[in-house]
């Protein structure tokens, strides 16, 4: 796929309505003529101009909250979102986002925060996979191709952030945009079919709309975005970042 | 010696009736006037379509509907005399009852659900967080 192939503001970067995004010609003082820009359509491919990332500010996250979890489980039907998987151990069925609490031993500082696929730049889980099951689109998000996948678990073993969750029961009334089932592994696809459609994660809408506004969806390569500027701001920790594997999602506020 | 090839010859006569009568599928009519390509196509076809479709959506982000699943099971889907969708272990289903006479196990299913049923609506969150 070429890199100019498909080379399209998407409709997020029209909507956050900035100058940056909105490549314009002046033609005379006071003039703009302003490219047509449009949502990216269903025939066009995802181009890597764009890097889709979530930017979590732990300071926001509540410890007794979990709307984030609820959301996805409702959206991508497992845990509560599923009358499937009643055979397995707790610890053995699907978690695509979980609320871990991190704590400084020395200080008692406490912290809580979502954890799922952190979608890396140079993700392990892809690295070891011996059928190329497990991929990363070119827009950065890191998803299982369940095609492909013969359900050896390599990846699960490769991430160092326990994301990915192995599916040991038949499944049934998955939703049609999720497809999960039997024998493959699974994990958090950033709600891909959502952003296919230009909206934010399940989770991401969810915090913002209804609970505490400690996430924030966007496009890490765009300078413009609201993630972008927020990181400019503020800055972002990326979990591990001495494994150099670049996650997409990045968090503030759990260093203390 | 006699009742032996008396036996055998009823036992063919029997094997090979059976044959001869199964059914043809049923095969429902979807929605619209005409499927997406020509019915003969389809019938030879339909596999490599969805599964070249299965590749530009997993992989590059082309969420066209023409040869996706999803649009098949919307068409094609058929109701039971309760007005509820049948599903794909019911011989009524528009992939079963084709699939069951030829005899080729389909594993679309395995992930994918069988029915447009409501499974994807979204419930209101639970508020109070």
């Amino acid at each position: 796929m070429s890199e100019k192939e498909q080379v399209n503001l998407t409709r997020r970067k029209l909507i956050g309505g900035t100058a940056a995004a909105m490549a314009g010609l002046t033609i005379a003082p006071g003039i703009i003529l302003v490219e047509t820009s449009q949502a990216r359509g269903k025939d066009e491919a995802v181009t890597d101009a764009v890097r889709w990332g979530i930017l979590i500010n732990t300071n926001n996250c509540t410890s007794d909250c979990t709307g984030c979890v609820d959301a996805c489980q409702n959206e991508n039907g497992w845990g509560a979102g599923s009358t499937d998987e009643t055979h397995s151990a707790p610890n053995q069925k699907a978690q695509w986002i979980r609320k871990v609490k991190v704590t400084d031993k020395e200080t008692g500082y406490a912290k809580t925060l979502p954890m799922m696929c952190q979608h890396c730049e140079n993700p392990p889980c892809v690295d070891v996979c011996p059928t190329g099951a497990s991929f990363k689109r070119v827009d950065g998000i890191v998803l299982v191709d369940k095609h492909i996948c013969i359900g050896c678990r390599y990846c699960m073993m490769a991430c160092p952030y326990k994301a990915r969750s192995f599916i040991h029961e038949t499944l049934t009334d998955q939703r049609s945009y999720a497809p999960r089932g039997q024998g493959t592994v699974e994990s958090c696809t950033m709600c891909v079919h959502r952003v296919d459609d230009g909206k934010d994660p399940a989770c991401v809408e969810a915090c913002s709309s209804s609970f505490n506004s400690a996430m924030i969806f966007g496009d890490l390569n765009d300078p413009s975005s609201e993630i972008s500027k927020e990181l400019q701001r503020h800055g972002g920790e990326r979990i591990r970042a001495d494994l150099r594997l670049n996650p997409g999602v990045r968090y503030q506020g759990i260093y203390g | 010696m006699h009742l032996i090839k008396l036996t055998a010859l009823a036992f063919l006569l029997f094997v090979t009736g059976v044959q001869a009568d199964v059914p043809l599928p049923q095969i429902s009519k979807g929605d619209g006037d005409s499927c997406v390509r020509p019915t003969d196509d389809m019938r030879y076809n339909h596999m490599e379509f969805i599964k070249h479709q299965r590749v530009e959506t997993m992989h590059r982000g082309i969420r066209t509907e023409k040869d996706s699943l999803k649009q098949c099971i919307t068409c094609h889907a058929v109701k039971d005399d309760e007005g509820e969708f049948v599903r794909k272990t019911d011989n009524r289903h528009f992939c079963t009852s084709c699939h069951n006479y030829a005899a080729v196990t389909i594993d679309c299913f395995q992930c994918h659900t069988d029915t447009p049923r409501s499974t994807d609506i979204h419930e209101p969150l639970a508020q109070g967080h």
